[in-house]
C-alpha cells in the first residue's frame, strides 16, 4: 500500500472504527462496504446504514510472511476473509490467535486496533480487526510471557 | 454499424524478461517495437495507430504519458497514441483495443504493446505498486498484499475440493521446465517438487515458487486487416474472438472465492464470437500470477469442470502431448511477469507456437488453434483472445 495524505484515513474512519455498512431497506439485503446502491432492486431500493454486529466466521485466511513497511510490525500476520453473521463479507487481520489454531469456519469477533503506522506524515490509523470468541484469546494471552 | 473485418496478426514479439539493469522503459519498448516491425516485414511509417499496455509507469520510474513516449521515441510521431490500463491485463486490454481498430475499420495497420520497467524501485516498493490493483480502501488497507488475497483464494479452494500443496508445486516445476527451453524466459532453471515445497512462505499456503516474479519487459504486436495481412507474411494469425469481462475489484463481493467470474463471462463471449469449441485448442497461455491462479484459469475457461485441473495438473495433461497443454513459455512463473506488457507477450508466444517456430522441445505439434488469457488484479478484469493459423 502506498502512503496517502489525512483526508484519505479519515474519510472511511466511521465504517472503519464502527464496522458501518449497507441495508437495503425493500428487499433485506446486506452490503460491505456501504453501497449506494441496491444492485438487485436498482431505484425501488432504499439504502440505510447498518452497523454490523461484528461476529463471524473466518470464510479464508493466510498467514502474511512479506509484508510492506508499514505493516511490518504486525508480519507475521494472519489476514482473512471473515464472512459476517449478517451474510457480507470483510477482509482483516485475525488477532490474539495461534497460527496452528486457525481453521476455516472458526468463530471470530470484531475488537478495534492498530491498523498501521505510516511513516512520513505519522499517521496512524485503526480499525476493525478480529479475534476468536471463546475463550481463544485468554489461552494465547495465558501461554504467554506478559 | 461499420462491418466487422477480419483481422490477424503479423507479428508478435518480445525481449527477454529479467532484472534488465541496463535498460529503461524506453530501451525496452524500442527493443520490442524495431523487433516487431523487423518481422512484420513493414516500415514505422506503415503503422497508422498505436496503443500500449502500461500498469504503472508512474509508480515504477516516475514516468506518466506513456502512449505519446513510446511513440516518440520509436518514431513513430505523429499518429495517434494511447496508453491503456488495467492492472496486470493491460498488455491484453491493449491488444483488444487494436483490435477493435482494425476490426471497425478506422485503421489497417496497428501496434499493440505492452511495456513494464519494475525493478527501478526496490522489491518491496514494487509490492506496494501492485497493491494498487485491488481495492485500496478495504484490501490494501487492512494488510493484504497480492500474494495474500491469491492465497485466501487458495486456502478457501484446499477447504472445498481437497486440492494439496504438492499439486500446485508441479505446476511451478512445469512452467519452470519450459522456462528451461525458453531463450527469453526471466528463469532458465528447472525445479523439482522438493524445492518448491521447502521454498520460504511468502503468504501461507504459498510459496516462493508459487509466486511469478518481478521482471521487466516488453512485448509488441502488429495488427492489420487478414486480406491485407498477406501482403506481409506468409503465415499471418488470424485474430478469431477477443473479449474482456469485468467483476468486482475486491475479493469481498465474489460469486464464489474459488471461481473468476470474468475469466468465465470472457471465455464464453470469446468462443461464442469465434465459433470454435474448447476440444478444438492445442494450447493456452493462462495467466499463472500465482499457481493457484493456472489452476483456476483451466477451470473457468471450461477445459474441466470446477475442481478437476487438479487431476489434469497430477496426470501431467498440461504438458506437451496431454489434454491441454498450458504456458508452453514458461508462463509468467518462469518466462516473466513485466505486468503490462504480459498481455502481448502471451499473444507473441501463441504466434510463434501457431507458426511453428517455438524452440526446440517446446513446440506444439500441428497446433491450430491457441488461446490467451489475460488477468487483472485478483480477477476484476480478464481478457481472453483465441488466434488461430487459419490465415496461413
Ligand atoms: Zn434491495
Amino acid at each position: 500500500m502506498s502512503a496517502t495524505a489525512p483526508p484519505a484515513h479519515w474519510r472511511r474512519m466511521r465504517e472503519r472504527y464502527r464496522l458501518l455498512g449497507s441495508r437495503c431497506e425493500t428487499c433485506g439485503a446486506t452490503f460491505f462496504p456501504t453501497t449506494k446502491v441496491c444492485p438487485k432492486c436498482r431505484r425501488k431500493g432504499k439504502i440505510a446504514q447498518v452497523e454490523f454486529s461484528g461476529r463471524g466466521k473466518v470464510y479464508s485466511y493466510t498467514v502474511i510472511h512479506s509484508a510492506p513497511k508499514m505493516f511490518e510490525q504486525f508480519t507475521p500476520a494472519v489476514v482473512a476473509l471473515v464472512q459476517l453473521e449478517e451474510g457480507p463479507m470483510v477482509l482483516s487481520q485475525i488477532v490474539d490467535t495461534d497460527h496452528k489454531e486457525l481453521k476455516v469456519g472458526m468463530e471470530v469477533e470484531a475488537c478495534f486496533r492498530k491498523l498501521f503506522e505510516q511513516e512520513q506524515s505519522g499517521i496512524i490509523s485503526y480499525g476493525f480487526k478480529f479475534r476468536p470468541v471463546n475463550d481463544h484469546w485468554g489461552k494465547y494471552y495465558d501461554n504467554k510471557d506478559i | 454499424m461499420l462491418k466487422k473485418r477480419e483481422v490477424a496478426v503479423i507479428s508478435a514479439v518480445t525481449t527477454k524478461c529479467g532484472e534488465h539493469w541496463d535498460k529503461g522503459i524506453k530501451d525496452l519498448a524500442w527493443e520490442a517495437g524495431v523487433k516487431a516491425v523487423e518481422e512484420a516485414g513493414i516500415s514505422g511509417k506503415d503503422i497508422e495507430y498505436l496503443v500500449v499496455g502500461n500498469m504503472s509507469g508512474g509508480m515504477f520510474v516516475g514516468q506518466e504519458h506513456i502512449g505519446a513516449l513510446v511513440a516518440d521515441f520509436l518514431g513513430l510521431n505523429p499518429i495517434p497514441s494511447l496508453r491503456v490500463e488495467a492492472a496486470c491485463a493491460s498488455g491484453g486490454v491493449a491488444f483488444y483495443q487494436g483490435y477493435l481498430a482494425v476490426a471497425s475499420g478506422l485503421y489497417d495497420v496497428v501496434a499493440v504493446g505492452g511495456v513494464e520497467k519494475m525493478t527501478d524501485v526496490e522489491p518491496e516498493q514494487a509490492t506496494s505498486v501492485l497493491a494498487g490493483a485491488m481495492d485500496f480502501e478495504w484490501e490494501a488497507y487492512f494488510g493484504a498484499t497480492f500474494p495474500a488475497l491469491y492465497a485466501l483464494i487458495a486456502t478457501r479452494y484446499m477447504h472445498e475440493y481437497r486440492l494439496k500443496p504438492e499439486t500446485l508445486a508441479k505446476i511451478a516445476v512445469k512452467n519452470h521446465y519450459y522456462g528451461s527451453l525458453n531463450p527469453l524466459a526471466h528463469f532458465r532453471n528447472k525445479i523439482t517438487v522438493e524445492e518448491a515445497l521447502t521454498s520460504p512462505l511468502v503468504a501461507d499456503p504459498l510459496r516462493k515458487y508459487d509466486c511469478s516474479p518481478i521482471s521487466d519487459g516488453a512485448a509488441v504486436a502488429i495488427l492489420a486487416p487478414l486480406d491485407i495481412a498477406k501482403k506481409y507474411t506468409d503465415t499471418p494469425i488470424v485474430v478469431e474472438a477477443s473479449a474482456i469481462a469485468s467483476d468486482t475489484l475486491s475479493l469481498l463481493k465474489r460469486r464464489d472465492l474459488c471461481t473468476l467470474d470474468a475469466t468465465v463471462n470472457a471465455a464464453n463471449k470469446a468462443f461464442q464470437l469465434a465459433h470454435i469449441e474448447r476440444e478444438d485448442v492445442d494450447l493456452i497461455e493462462v495467466h499463472d500470477c500465482f499457481s493457484i491462479a493456472e489452476l483456476l484459469a483451466i477451470e473457468d475457461l471450461g477445459f474441466c469442470k470446477k475442481g478437476e485441473a487438479q487431476n489434469l495438473v497430477e496426470e501431467g495433461q498440461t504438458y506437451i502431448g496431454g489434454r491441454i497443454p498450458v504456458n508452453t513459455d514458461g508462463g509468467l512463473k518462469a518466462a516473466g511477469h513485466p505486468v503490462g506488457a504480459t498481455g502481448v507477450k502471451q499473444i507473441a508466444e501463441l504466434v510463434k507456437q501457431l507458426r511453428g517456430e517455438a524452440d526446440k522441445g517446446r513446440q506444439v505439434d500441428g497446433a491450430e488453434v491457441g488461446l490467451a488469457h489475460n488477468i487483472g488484479g485478483t480477477g476484476a478484469t480478464a481478457v481472453v483472445t483465441i488466434l488461430s493459423r487459419r490465415g496461413a
